[in-house]
């Protein structure tokens, strides 16, 4: 090389240094600024020793990063997923190590099976004591390793910039999901030559999106131009890949008729004339029984999940299916296609609608909507306007729908009332629908629902929650109290651990095994927390304490007492087929 | 059981970055589903900085194509391949501890050697250590052979495999340094096989 050109070259490097002035930071500040560059404004954490100099460095950054501070690490993360849900953003969450990092376990497994980007950070003990049973100490990596999409220890400041930017794309890119980064106090401490934070774009063994090809969805279009009974199931892809538009435009020009998993409701509104219901267990009569029946089954960002499928071997077997999924691994996972439409929904949806033809499916159509007569009928008139003394679950939802219209973002827990609202909330929106799906967690609602709101501040959240479920994170009153959140929560109260007692009454010859549950005064409870509320127990009484509630400035707990044995139909029992679903 | 039927060895390789951590990650894709690892086997690559996992086991096609997309899925797996015995060439490498003193009374040492492809690699007064390689029965009729003689000590190594048709692996595996690597190497192979996967 001539002279000329290293001269030349040297003088470039030089000039390129002197633009990025390198400064001494500490782990902890690179930390946090990633966070900002990444555009984080809301964390919920809660500090420990192993944490102490990033919350130190936090002190400073209190105008630009909104710190929340729950009362359990388990509220924490669960907030941070209900963040995610409404945002579309990453959820953030600070833990210590040890007790504060074990917490996190139920939450990252949530998130996981549900595919929600998260990226928590927790502290661990100094790295030279790695291994020795320090005080606080556990293996949170391999803990964490089944339950997040990726984890990684920092033991050294300088991997910290890098290694959060990895985080965030790994979390929110692709199918997303939760990712862990454990960071030993010595590097949170640690000052080092800090060169700027720079966002991850590519990984080389990673491969977010499988490529679209083309051939798959000629193939795709032609089986459903050739369709006379084609049927959609749509998940929680559609939401994830922000794909609503696109999704939406596919149904109304296919005229094909389609129904919800519980993740993907709300995706296109509850009352398109083409939503043809809640797929699963307590799902619809006309999507369950028709799925039998359907030539093509078009399956949108959904995972085929055994509370959908029922039983396997006599799911759907007379149709053909067209599976589109960004993860590979989904595909014939639980059910085998015809078609795999690998690839971002985004991109595949529009490829698909303009192939397909224009049609409608009117007499196809009809046939659900004289599944759906029956069980108005048999089930949800019952439910919704009820004859009988005690409230249902059901008609407070209707009412709730009549006053929010359906524009409120609904949380629920795990059980009966989960499934009660899932069923009946009327959703305008998509991002409106907060629930544990996969995992089934109880105790989820409420922290997600303080999440839900600080992902989505201009809108009502309504938190619906089982007496059971509100007990085992009730603690996070506290943190609606000190933050100030406005949520508003509804506990449906049948003094049951309703969903087990179901499935004792029907199962096991109504042998109530410990499914009794007492509560506390739940209004009482609030009222400790500054926070009010009421109870109601007579019908008349509904749409006053509701309008009460959504009124009221700031968070409200209504806990409504709902008949005690109320089952939840219709229902495909475990182990049945999907068109052995019981209307009672 | 007929699913037993369609079970046989499988050789799964699988192409990494680095190694702390992944080990588990794949690992635990196994035992989740309560599938035994029969051999594992981790080595460096031809390329440099890619770490190579040679894992068997014992199951259906159907169950390993899953398993193969699941570890795919990891981070930091950048491919993942399963083949059948026949396509690949294997070998397992086992070491023996005998008594000298037995073995020098009782047998012909030269013939042991010359009949089973061994070679002794410590000769002592008080024991030797003999080494095959090979497949899995040549290894084990080693054994049944040096038993009677009182075989002190046995341990066999992991498997490794090389698959018989790898052309373009390696250029594959070089082409996921470049950002926007070329459409067949992103795609998942198991796409190829386009009359399997598609039944119409
Ligand atoms: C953490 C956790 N523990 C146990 C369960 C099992 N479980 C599912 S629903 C349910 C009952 C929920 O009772 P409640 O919160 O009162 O709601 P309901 O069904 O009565 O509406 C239980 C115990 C669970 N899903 N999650
Ligand atoms: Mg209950």
């Amino acid at each position: 090389m001539e002279t000329q050109t290293i001269v030349q070259e040297i003088g470039d490097i030089a000039e390129e240094a002197a633009k990025t002035p390198v400064v001494e930071v500490s782990g902890s500040v690179a930390l946090l600024e990633a966070l900002i560059v990444e555009g984080v404004d809301t964390i919920f954490g809660y500090p420990g020793g192993a944490i102490m100099p990033i919350y130190d460095a936090l002190f400073d950054y209190n105008d630009k990063l909104n710190h929340i501070l729950v009362r359990h690490e388990q509220g924490g993360i669960h907030a941070g997923q209900g963040y995610a849900r409404t945002s579309g953003k990453c959820g953030v969450v600070f833990a210590t190590s040890g007790p504060g990092a074990t917490n996190l376990v139920t939450g990252l497994a949530d998130a996981q099976i549900d595919s929600t980007p998260l990226v928590c950070i927790t502290g661990q003990v100094f790295a030279h004591l790695l291994g020795t049973d320090a005080f606080q100490e556990t293996d949170v990596i391999n803990i964490t390793t089944p339950v997040t999409k990726w984890n990684y220890q920092v033991t050294d400041a300088n991997e910290i910039p890098e290694v959060i930017a990895k985080a965030f794309y790994i979390a929110k890119s692709g199918r997303p999901g939760p990712v862990l980064i454990d960071i030993t106090k010595n590097a949170q401490i640690q000052l080092f030559n800090y060169k700027g934070y720079t966002k991850c774009n590519h990984i080389r063994s990673y491969r977010p999106k499988p490529i679209v090809r083309p051939q798959y969805i000629q193939e795709a279009a032609a089986l459903i131009n050739q369709a006379k009974k084609p049927f959609i199931l749509w998940g929680q892809g559609v939401i994830l890949g922000s794909a609503e538009q696109e999704f939406k435009a596919f149904v109304e020009k296919s005229g094909i008729p389609a129904a919800w998993t519980i993740l993907g409701a709300g995706a296109i509104p509850t009352d398109h004339p083409l939503n043809v219901g809640m797929l699963g267990m307590h799902g619809n009569y006309g999507p369950n029984v028709l799925t039998n029946e359907c030539d093509v089954l078009i399956a949108i960002g959904m995972r085929f999940d055994d509370r959908v499928t029922g039983r396997l071997d006599k799911y759907a077997k007379q149709a053909k299916v067209i599976h589109l999924d960004i993860d590979p691994a989904e595909i014939d996972k639980n059910v085998k296609s015809t078609v795999p439409v690998w690839g971002d929904c985004k991109e595949t949806l529009p490829l698909l609608t303009a192939l397909v033809e224009g049609k409608q499916h009117n007499e196809w159509l009809a046939k659900f909507n004289e599944y759906t007569r029956q069980e108005v009928e048999q089930v949800i008139e019952p439910e919704l306007n009820p004859t009988t003394a005690e409230m249902t679950m059901g008609e407070v939802i209707k009412q709730l729908n009549e006053i929010t219209k359906g524009e409120a973002v609904i949380v629920t827990d795990v059980g009966q009332h989960q499934m009660v609202a899932c069923r009946y909330a009327k959703l305008n929106n998509t991002r409106s629908n907060v629930t544990s799906g996969g995992l089934g967690t109880m105790g989820f609602a409420l922290p997600a629902a303080i999440g839900a709101k600080f992902g989505a501040q201009d809108r009502t959240v309504v938190a619906i929650i089982g007496d059971g479920g509100f007990q085992m994170t009730c603690q996070e009153l506290g943190t609606i109290m000190q933050s100030g959140i406005d949520v508003k929560i509804i506990i449906l109260n049948n003094r049951f651990l309703g969903m087990v007692r179901q499935w004792q009454e029907l199962f096991n010859s109504r042998r109530y095994s410990f499914v009794d549950i007492q509560s506390p005064d739940f209004v009482a409870l609030a009222a400790a927390y500054r926070i009010p509320g009421k109870v109601i127990d007579d019908r008349k009484d509904l749409p006053s304490a509701l309008n009460e509630m959504l009124s009221n400035k700031g968070s409200f707990l209504l806990e409504v007492m709902v008949t005690k044995e109320n089952n939840v139909f219709p229902m495909v029992p475990q182990g049945c087929s999907v068109s052995e679903i019981r209307l009672k | 059981m007929s699913e037993d039927i369609e079970k046989q060895e499988f050789n799964i390789t699988v192409y990494t970055e680095n190694q702390i951590g992944l080990l588990n990650r794949i690992a635990i894709i196994f035992t989740r589903r309560k599938i035994n690892i029969d051999s594992l086997n981790t080595s460096p690559s031809e390329i440099e900085r890619i770490h190579r996992f040679n894992i068997v086991i014992n199951e259906s096609e159907d169950v390993v194509r899953k398993l193969t997309r699941q570890i795919e899925k990891q981070v930091e797996v950048l491919k993942c391949y399963y083949h059948t015995n026949a396509d690949v060439i294997w070998q397992e490498m086992a070491l023996y501890k005998v008594s000298t003193d037995v073995i020098a009374e009782k047998v012909s040492v030269e013939r042991l050697l010359r009949e089973n492809g061994a070679r002794v690699v410590v000769l002592r007064k008080d024991y030797t250590v003999f080494e095959t390689t090979g497949h899995r029965e040549e290894t084990d009729n080693l054994i049944s052979i040096l038993q009677p003689y009182g075989l002190i000590e046995f341990v066999r190594s992991a498997r490794v495999a090389i698959i018989k048709d790898s052309d373009g692996f390696n250029r594959k595996l070089r082409e996921f340094e470049r950002l926007e690597p070329g459409e067949d190497v992103i795609e998942n192979e198991y796409l190829n096989q386009g009359q399997k996967v598609f039944t119409m």
